[in-house]
Formats: C-alpha cells, sequence, structure tokens
C-alpha cells in the first residue's frame, strides 16, 4: 500500500473516530446522570438496609448504631453519593452489604453465565429467525409464512415465565433432555443448562426478528432492481440475495434494539430457571437496597446498551455506502 | 433471428387488460409502444419477460429467433431462467432504482455476465469482461468500483444498459428508458441504445409516452389505449398523418410538435405590462449548502400577471430558488422583493396570501387521509376564508363538487394536480409557483393543466413562475423564460427569442433537447 493510499485511509477514517469520541462522551454524561438518579431512588425507595442485615437477630440500638457507623448510614446522601463516586472513578466498586464480598467480585462471578445466556439466545434467535422471515417473504401467503406469522404472534404475546414453565415442563420434566435448573459446572454441562432458557428468551427476541425480517424483505423485493436482476436471468437465490443484502440496514437496526431489550431482560428467565446470573443479582440487591451493587449493576447494562448501539451505528457504515459517503462529506 | 408477437394477450384480475396484439421486429430494428399510463404498454413489457404482478397472466406466443418464450407460465422461474437474460432483457425507467444501491456497479454487470456464462469468472476474467461492457456504453473503467450514488442519473442509466446488455439478448425492451433523465442526457442515452443497438442487430421494444423519443429513432409504431392498439404503421408515416382521433390528440398536445410550430396555450402577455413595477425582483439570490454553492447570485424579475419560465436540469438550483422565493429555504445572501417591500428569509414572516407554490408530485403532495373538500377548507381556513368557498374553488379548477367527498386516491394524476393548485390558489396569493408541475403527467393531461393554469392567469391576474426541465413545455405557456445552469442565471428573454436565437451553448442544447433533434449524429459517436 502506498503512502497515498495510507493518507487516503487516514481521512477517511476521521470522521469515524470523530463520531466514535463524541459517542463515547455522550455515554459518559449518561452514565453520570443515571448513577444519580439510581443513587436517589434507592436512597428515597422505602426499606431499611439495617433492618436487611440484622434479619431475625434483636436489633438493639447498640447493634443499629454500629452497623450505621460502619456502613456509613447517617452521613448526609450527597457525601454517601461523593464517596461512592470517588471510589467508583478510581476503579473501587464497593463492598456489596448483603454478600459481604467486594461488588467487583459479586459481578465477576456471574456476567459470564448471563453474558453466554444473552449470546445463545440472540444467536437462536437470529439464525432461525432471519432465513424463515426470508422464506415467509418470498413466499407471502404460503405455509410457512403462515406458520411463521402464528410462531411470532404466540412468541410475542406469551410471557417468558409462562414459556418457560412449559418448556421446563416438556423438555425436562416429561423428556428429561435438558436440566430442571442451576448454572452447571462449566463447559458442555454449562451449555446444556442454557439451552432451555436461551430457547426461551429466543422465542421473543425471534418473533420480532421474523416481522421485521419479513417486511423488510418483502419491501425490497417489490423494488425495482429486484425485478431489473429477474429480467435479466439472475437466478432466484442471487436476486434473494441481494435483496437480503439491502433489507440488512433494517433488520441490523431492529435486531440491536432487540438485543438491548434482551440484556436488560434476562431477569425472568433467570428466576424461572434459577440461573446464578446478573439478573437475579440485581433483583436480590434491589430488594435488599445493597447500593453499590445496584449502581454498578445498572452503569454495566448502560455501557452494555450503549456498545451495542454503537455497534450498529458502525455497521450501517460497513452495510450502506450512502451513509458511508455523508460521513465522508461531514468531514 | 426476428422476434415475432403472435397473439400476445394479458389477462388481468378483472378480465383482459390488453388484447391480443401481433408485431414483428426484424434484428436492427425498434417497434415503439406509445400510450398514456392506463394503456397497456408495460404490461405487455412484463409479459414478455415473464414478470406479471401476481394475478395477471399472458396468453399468445412470442419467439425469439423461433425459440418460443413461456409467455403463458408467468411466475415459473425455471422455465424462464434460460430465457431471460439470454432471449430477452428489460430496461427499465427509473435508474435510481433499478440498480441496487449497496453493490458495486461492476459487481452488477458481473452478475449478468456470470449468468450468460453459467459460472462463475475468475476474477481477472470477470474484471476485463465488466470493463468491456463499461467502454461498449462510453463509461471509464474506474465506474465499476463506484455505488450508483456516486454517477449522475445519465451514467446510471449506462451502467443499467450495460448490465442488461451483458448476457448478448437478441430483444431488448426499454421501458420509458429517458423519462427519469434530464433533457440534456436523454437524447445521449436514445442515441446510445440505437448505436449499440445497429451494431449488435439487436431487436428493440421502445416504450414511451413522449412521441419525441419515438420520433426518427423507431421503425414501427404501435398506438395503444386502455389495452387496445389503436393505430399501427411506419413510425414516420403514423406521425405525419395520423388516422386515429387518439393518436392525432396525442400528438396535438406534444409540446415538441408546439414547440416547432411555435404553437401556444397561453396568449403572450401585451409587452406594455413589461414596464409597469414589477411583482417580484429577486437581487444576487445566493445559497450554499455547505461547501457546495448552489445559488450563485440569481436574478430574477416577474411582472404582474406575467408567466415566467425556469429552465435547467436536476442540481441548475431552480428549485432552490422557487423554495427561496416561497420561504421554505433560507438564501444565504441577496434581496427578495414582492410588491414594493422585501420578504425576509424563512418562513416566519411570511402570510400566506404572499406566495403558494405547487410540486411535481400530486401523489405525495396531498394528505391521502383526507377528503377533497377538507384539505380545501384547511387552506380556506389559513387565509381566513369559509368552508363554503370551496364548491366555487373545485368549480375554478374544472371539477366538479362531489369531488369535495372523495379522497386523492379516488382521483387520477390531472384530478389530483387540479386539486394542488386550487388549495394553492385558496389564499388568493399574488404569485403562484409551479415546480416541475406538469413533469409527472401524461401529454394530453399535462396540455390541459398547462390550459388551466393560461386561464386561471387571465382570470385572476396572478402572476405564475413556472419551473420545469423541459424547454418545449415552457415554450407552451410562458411569456419569458430563464434558462439556469449549475446555479447560475445563462440567459433569460422572450420565450421565442431565446428559442430563436440561443446564445449560450447550454441553452442550444436544450433548445435541441426541446425539438429532440439529435444533438449527436446517429452514426454511433457519441
Amino acid at each position: 500500500m502506498s503512502i497515498a493510499d495510507t493518507r487516503a485511509r487516514a481521512s477517511r477514517l476521521r470522521p469515524l473516530g470523530r463520531m466514535v469520541a463524541v459517542r463515547v462522551l455522550g455515554v459518559l454524561g449518561v452514565l453520570f446522570a443515571l448513577s444519580i438518579l439510581v443513587f436517589s431512588m434507592m436512597y428515597l425507595a422505602p426499606g431499611d438496609i439495617v433492618k436487611n442485615l440484622l434479619g431475625n437477630r434483636p436489633a438493639n440500638p447498640e447493634v443499629v448504631a454500629a452497623v450505621r457507623e460502619q456502613y456509613r448510614l447517617d452521613d448526609p446522601v450527597v457525601v454517601q453519593y461523593l464517596s461512592w463516586l470517588k471510589g467508583f472513578v478510581t476503579g473501587d466498586l464497593g463492598v456489596s452489604i448483603r454478600l459481604q464480598q467486594p461488588v467487583a467480585d459479586a459481578i465477576g462471578d456471574r456476567v459470564g453465565i448471563t453474558l453466554a445466556l444473552c449470546l445463545l439466545a440472540f444467536v437462536v434467535a437470529v439464525v432461525s429467525a432471519v432465513p424463515l422471515g426470508v422464506r415467509s417473504a418470498v413466499k407471502a401467503g404460503g405455509w410457512v409464512d403462515r406458520t411463521g406469522n402464528a410462531m411470532s404472534i404466540l412468541g410475542l404475546s406469551a410471557p417468558t415465565f409462562a414459556v418457560g414453565l412449559l418448556l421446563l415442563y416438556v423438555f425436562a420434566y416429561y423428556l428429561p433432555i435438558f436440566p430442571v435448573y442451576g448454572g452447571g459446572d462449566g463447559g458442555i454441562d454449562t451449555l446444556r443448562h442454557l439451552v432451555l432458557p436461551a430457547v426461551t428468551l429466543a422465542l421473543g427476541l425471534g418473533a420480532i426478528i421474523v416481522k421485521l425480517t419479513r417486511t423488510a424483505m418483502l419491501r425490497e423485493l417489490e423494488s425495482d432492481y429486484v425485478t431489473f436482476a429477474r429480467s435479466r436471468g439472475l437466478g432466484e437465490r442471487l436476486v434473494r440475495r441481494i435483496a437480503l443484502r439491502n433489507a440488512a440496514i433494517p433488520i441490523v437496526t431492529g435486531a440491536s434494539l432487540v438485543l438491548t431489550f434482551l440484556v436488560g431482560g434476562t431477569v425472568l428467565a433467570e428466576t424461572t430457571y434459577a440461573l446464578p446470573g446478573l439478573g437475579t443479582l440485581l433483583q436480590d440487591s434491589v430488594l435488599f437496597k445493597d447500593i453499590a451493587v445496584v449502581q454498578s449493576l445498572t452503569l454495566l447494562v448502560a455501557v452494555v446498551i450503549a456498545a451495542i448501539a454503537l455497534i450498529a451505528d458502525l455497521t450501517y457504515i460497513l452495510l450502506d455506502p450512502r451513509v458511508r459517503r455523508q460521513m465522508g462529506a461531514a468531514s | 433471428m426476428t422476434v415475432l408477437l403472435s397473439a400476445l394477450t394479458v389477462h388481468g384480475p378483472a378480465g383482459v387488460m390488453v388484447e391480443p396484439i401481433d408485431a414483428e421486429i426484424a434484428p436492427g430494428a425498434t417497434l415503439a409502444l406509445i400510450g398514456e399510463s392506463g394503456s397497456g404498454k408495460t404490461l405487455t413489457a412484463k409479459s414478455i419477460v415473464g414478470l406479471l404482478p401476481r394475478g395477471f397472466r399472458a396468453t399468445g406466443q412470442v419467439s425469439v429467433a423461433r425459440q418460443d418464450l413461456p409467455v403463458t407460465r408467468a411466475g415459473d422461474d425455471a422455465a424462464w431462467r434460460r430465457a431471460r437474460g439470454s432471449s430477452v432483457s428489460l430496461l427499465l425507467q427509473d435508474p435510481f432504482t433499478s440498480l441496487t444501491p449497496v453493490h458495486r456497479c461492476g459487481d452488477q454487470i458481473a452478475w449478468t455476465v456470470e449468468v450468460a456464462a453459467g459460472r462463475r469468472l475468475p476474477k481477472g476474467a470477470r474484471r476485463a469482461a465488466v470493463e468491456e461492457r463499461l467502454a461498449e456504453v462510453n463509461l471509464p473503467a474506474r465506474v465499476a468500483d463506484a455505488f450508483p450514488h456516486e454517477l449522475s442519473g445519465g451514467m446510471r442509466q449506462r451502467v443499467a444498459i450495460a448490465a442488461a446488455l451483458a448476457s448478448d439478448p437478441q430483444l431488448l425492451i426499454a421501458d420509458e428508458p429517458t423519462t427519469a433523465l434530464d433533457a440534456s442526457n436523454q437524447a445521449e442515452i436514445l442515441d446510445l441504445l440505437r448505436r449499440i443497438q445497429l451494431e449488435r442487430r439487436l431487436s428493440v421494444i421502445l416504450i414511451s409516452h413522449d412521441l419525441g423519443v419515438v420520433r426518427g429513432r423507431t421503425d414501427q409504431v404501435l398506438v395503444m389505449r386502455d389495452g387496445k392498439v389503436v393505430e399501427r404503421g411506419a413510425t414516420a408515416a403514423v406521425l405525419a398523418a395520423p388516422e386515429h382521433p387518439y393518436t392525432r390528440a396525442l400528438i396535438e398536445a406534444d409540446p415538441v410538435v408546439a414547440a416547432r410550430t411555435g404553437a401556444r396555450i397561453a396568449e403572450e402577455s401585451a409587452d406594455g405590462s413589461a414596464e409597469a413595477e414589477p411583482l417580484l425582483v429577486c437581487e444576487g439570490v445566493t445559497k450554499a449548502f455547505g461547501a457546495r454553492t448552489v445559488l450563485d447570485s440569481v436574478d430574477l424579475s416577474i411582472a404582474p400577471g406575467a408567466i415566467v419560465g425556469i429552465v435547467g436540469e436536476s442540481g441548475s438550483g431552480k428549485s432552490t430558488l422557487a423554495r427561496c422565493i416561497a420561504g421554505l429555504e433560507r438564501e444565504g445572501d441577496g434581496r427578495i422583493v414582492l410588491g414594493g417591500s422585501p420578504l425576509a428569509p424563512g418562513r416566519a414572516s411570511r402570510t400566506p396570501d404572499q406566495v403558494q407554490i405547487v410540486f411535481q408530485d400530486p401523489y405525495s403532495s396531498l394528505n391521502p387521509m383526507m377528503s377533497i373538500g377538507a384539505i380545501l377548507a384547511e387552506a380556506l381556513g389559513v387565509a381566513g376564508r369559509a368552508a363554503s368557498e370551496v364548491p366555487a374553488m373545485l368549480e375554478m379548477v374544472g371539477l366538479p363538487a362531489e369531488f369535495a367527498r372523495k379522497r386523492p386516491a379516488e382521483l387520477s394524476g390531472g384530478e389530483r394536480q387540479r386539486v394542488a393548485i386550487a388549495r394553492a390558489l385558496a389564499p388568493q396569493p399574488r404569485l403562484l409557483i409551479c415546480d416541475e408541475s406538469v413533469s409527472a403527467l401524461d401529454v394530453s393531461v399535462q396540455a390541459d393543466i398547462l390550459a388551466l393554469l393560461a386561464r386561471l392567469r387571465d382570470e385572476l391576474g396572478i402572476a405564475i413562475l413556472f419551473i420545469s426541465h423541459d424547454l418545449a413545455v415552457v415554450r407552451m405557456i410562458a411569456d419569458t423564460v430563464t434558462v439556469m445552469w449549475d446555479g447560475r442565471v445563462v440567459e433569460s428573454g422572450p420565450c421565442h427569442e431565446v428559442l430563436e436565437h440561443p446564445t449560450h451553448e447550454y441553452t442550444r442544447l436544450l433548445v435541441a433537447a426541446a425539438m429532440r433533434e439529435n444533438a449527436v449524429p446517429a452514426d454511433g459517436k457519441d
């Protein structure tokens, strides 16, 4: 590659870098606002962490005072927030009051299983829904289309926990193929434990992606370039590939939205299947008023969602030369 | 190698859509199908490539070089696979939509090459084949790496022609191949098609609503109306001595014919009016979008009651000027004065009785959810006029009062454009801007709308700024014409003077296009 090529490439990448930088700054602002919001909501929510900590033990005033002293619960709320913020930006996420372990460890122990669950659910949804959507559009009104449509309505309207219970009943109880609960001992065993929860989540996701793909493909198949391609004798498979490549932009948008929804929504599946993931951790921590864990988890979810949105935007640039050109023109 | 159509008939859900057509096209010859929208010409074209919409089917026979096309088996892809591409190809109207926007032009041509070859080609051979096809349509090799949006309309249509012909078909159907292009590109594309056709001994079916496209470039013509062939014969003979009243009406409505004979729809306004205080004056109007200057110090003057034409191709800045005058864009510099008082840029200080605008596409400019009556009542209300005036507004544009209850979808294109004109006139503006307002209409409807505009000018004394890419259309109605090119005014003056004695080179090109003279000799030098 010559120097001129490198330079041309660098000048093309510059607006891209600027876009990423602006987005990262924006996300930092959102995280800051979010941390204040969550902190104050946790502070204002009913419930008393001291009672939660002491449980059924008799709560005499000295013990209560000692606990309040230990966790600095008597400081003004602003001081409490600032000390949390100071720790957070220096990399100290604090200690979980409920679990009596550092927040980083509590999250680290569970993040793997939730990520694996999301990834598996997303892959199952995309791999089954996109071809089904394409097929439904190509033979609109055919039996695949009608079956797919019925299944999408089912997938969209059935609540996650109901689907989860049904799948458990059929595939873990009647036909004991998959385990009933828990996260397994790692590797293949964990994968086996994740199949049912992933399918449960994938059903709702897939339903949306089938609909999106079908609509986008129907529109593309109606367009002039498809008529022109067919009139030149191009094979139906190539024509479909061309149309899908054009439909990819709305599909990616939809899929990325669905994925962000998924990241925030694993809690129901984790509860149904008793998976020790982040969803259950968040639920328990909120109930216990374990502020440090809730703060870190909400911010983590926010970062993941922002990252997915950014990746989706970068994918458009990859998929659509017209967007690429606008980026170039903006420089 | 002859193409034969025998008793080719198209049936739709409501019975016969196109009555039996017989025709014979020799190698290197062109058959023209002319008619207005709804005449069945596009259905005929689609039946020959087996791409009829769902619910339609064809009967009869089409043979190309003694081989029958499976015309009766629309939708049967297996049967059509071999016929499409190698026997027949279809070129569509709009090069902006007939190429896929996310694939490089070279790939789109290569697909056809590979279909014809029946296999994937190695990279080098593929590239060589694409470059050869590009050279045939006079495009440089670098176009192979470009995406369609990086090319002009004319270049895109060349790429589409290269892609359509890359499988070496014996019959090419070109469905309105130049309708979406600027006047200066139209002749180039038609001459290019003609040259390639003669070189390859290709049979062509050229579909058009535009007699100017057909004249001098086709051998035989079929005039279609409501699914029936009403007249047929050698093109020159039919155009010179039409027998059917419909053909005669089509020819009379054709702006090209009018431009040649000097026939006009509007009376030219008396020269004295030019001395009166002008209604609208634009001085040094300048506008830039980012780094690109789209209006470069434009001057324009419109006398009260005058019809002023602006001609130019897309990108010339004519629409941007109209939008600045209407307050829809904010000019960067310059002055716009209406009736002696300056108009501030933007919409904020405008009142509806100053300037109104009628857009090109009557299908998208009317709200489909509102009845015609509600659309007009809303426009009347803006100017403080009562909804009871709706019937009078409809009558003014030549529509019956019952139309108030209809919705836009129930109206034809011409009727919708009449509604759009009534809506624009509801606030009683002093200046009406028509931005390509007749460009989307069939020629006979176009002539009716032009006559309506001329009558409204006479009755209401309103001034009209008439914008078009076609000098022939402007010639029929405008008193004076301003020619714009690349954001600047290159020429202006009374219509007949500009047409007869164009001084700027670009105007000469437009005049040639308006007369549908072959700007380039048809011997193949392009």
